[in-house]
This record gives C-alpha cells, sequence and structure tokens, in this order.
C-alpha cells in the first residue's frame, strides 16, 4: 500500500538522514544518485576503482570523468545535481573492519558491489556487526529483458532486490535498463525504510 | 523433519541436519550464499557445527555477480 506523503514532508524528513553505498559502479552510481534527488541529506559513498570507458554503459558517470576515482566523479555529478547534499567519500577497498568503520551511524547501507564474495562479505558484516542497520542488496541483473522476474523480498532488516538468478557473464554482460532498474529498486527501497519503518511489508 | 525453507515447508529425513549437510540436501551448489536460520546469520565458518532442527526458520539468499 502507497504511503501518502507530500514532497515537502518527505524532503523535510529525509534531509537530516544518512545513508551508506557500497560501491560506485552500476548500482553505486545510480542508486545514490535517486537518493540524492529525492533529497536525503548525507551519503556516505565508498569505493576504490577508477571510472574507465566501459562503464559508462550503464554507470551514472560522463566521458570527462575517465580516469578519475568513482567516488570522486560521484561526488561531482551530485553536487551538479543538488549541492545541498552532503557527499561523504572514501577511496578505499572494503573489509569487515572498513565496513563497521565507515557505515557505523547510517541508517541503511546500500550494497552496490560487483563481486559476488563482495556482497556475502557485507551481508555477513553487516547483520552480524551493525544490528540496527538495514541493508539493501542487489543480487542478480544481468543481460537484458525478464521484467517480472526482478523483485523485492525482505527477511529481516535485510532486503533483496534484483532476480536472485543471473550472473554477469560474457553472455550476461551489465546493461543500463537493468542495472539501472535493480538500482531504482534499491533506492525505493530505502526511501521506504527512512519515510515509514513503521508501515514496512511484513517479512 | 520439516522446515520452512525460504518461507517453503520443506521436508528432510532425520530429527536434525548441519547447516553444511542441508546445503548439500538442497543440492544447493552456489558457491556464495548467506544462511539465516530462525532469524539468526550462520557464518561460513559455522555451517559444519550450526545445526538446523524440526520446525526452524531457514533462509537462503544467493549472492550474485553482477553490479
Amino acid at each position: 500500500m502507497a504511503i501518502d506523503m507530500p514532497i515537502s514532508e518527505i524532503r523535510l524528513r529525509l534531509a537530516s538522514r544518512r545513508v551508506g553505498i557500497a560501491g560506485c559502479g552500476g548500482l553505486g552510481s545510480n542508486c545514490a544518485v535517486a537518493l540524492a534527488r529525492s533529497g536525503v541529506g548525507t551519503l556516505v559513498v565508498v569505493d576504490f576503482d577508477t571510472v574507465s570507458e566501459e562503464n559508462l554503459n550503464r554507470q551514472y558517470f560522463f566521458r570527462e570523468h575517465i580516469g578519475r576515482k568513482k567516488v570522486a566523479a560521484l561526488v561531482d555529478v551530485i553536487r551538479r545535481i543538488d549541492p545541498r547534499v552532503k557527499v561523504e567519500g572514501h577511496e578505499v577497498r572494503l573489509d569487515p573492519r572498513q565496513v563497521l568503520r565507515i557505515f557505523a551511524g547510517c541508517e541503511v547501507i546500500v550494497e552496490a558491489f560487483d563481486r559476488a564474495d563482495m556482497k556475502q562479505m557485507i551481508a555477513e558484516t553487516v547483520l552480524a556487526g551493525l544490528p540496527d542497520a538495514w541493508l539493501v542488496i542487489g543480487s542478480g541483473l544481468a543481460g537484458f529483458g525478464a521484467n517480472a522476474a526482478l523483485h523485492t523480498r525482505r527477511t529481516g532488516r535485510l532486503f533483496i532486490c534484483g532476480d536472485e538468478e543471473l550472473e554477469v557473464s560474457d553472455a550476461h554482460p551489465p546493461l543500463a535498463p537493468r542495472v539501472g532498474i535493480v538500482a531504482a529498486m534499491q533506492a525505493n527501497q530505502v526511501l521506504e525504510i527512512l519515510l515509514d519503518e513503521s508501515r514496512l511489508p511484513a517479512e | 523433519m520439516t522446515i520452512v525453507l525460504n518461507h517453503r515447508m520443506t521436508e528432510y529425513p532425520g530429527e536434525r541436519l548441519t547447516v553444511a549437510e542441508l546445503l548439500r540436501a538442497m543440492n544447493f551448489t552456489f558457491p556464495l550464499i548467506v544462511i539465516k536460520v530462525n532469524g539468526r546469520l550462520v557464518r561460513r565458518e559455522e555451517y559444519a557445527e550450526a545445526l538446523v532442527r524440526d520446525g526452524d526458520q531457514v533462509e537462503a539468499i544467493h549472492l550474485i555477480s553482477g553490479g
């Protein structure tokens, strides 16, 4: 059931909130931009990688960003959309210790890695070490088509968005539409958590 | 025993299984998975010892590459 809330109240409520984004690739850059446009006050964005030409098929960067760190490029993109959004960038490769240090104080953490082993690492670290945080994972977004296979499900404070099936491979590359849909599903889930936790759908 | 696996009632022979045995019985060949039993995370290192018993709620979340 959709929640009634005018834009003025949405922006008022989101301005003081803090969301973590683990990875600034296809999922992370698109999700961060959606959250910035919605008015989330502070985004904590983390990535170690550099923007390359191949990234531009799905990631929210521009040709001028090629060769720059993804964190710095994302800070630039969001500043140009809405300079009121505070973006805290961390150029590090996340491990369990860094996850706990950097994302402490984030109400919601968006998992936006590409590698499955990193997804597992952050899921185990957040579930065990940050019990008050919500975690929104993207799992299964390769290829094109199959809109109806994309879904969101909940288990406790963990949400999983995607088809939970199709691995990225040469035959199933990550493409803008499906990556963008899952990134937007993650951002949409973050808003639902932040704006009305009491009325979240049951597990 | 009957457990609730990903919200579905599922039967397994015997009184209890370790998480590692359950993963084999489910034919879960996915290398990367997160397991919760009755809402509690079971870490990879615990799969060989952690037990699943009749009536338990088990969540198995596959982690799929791509992002």
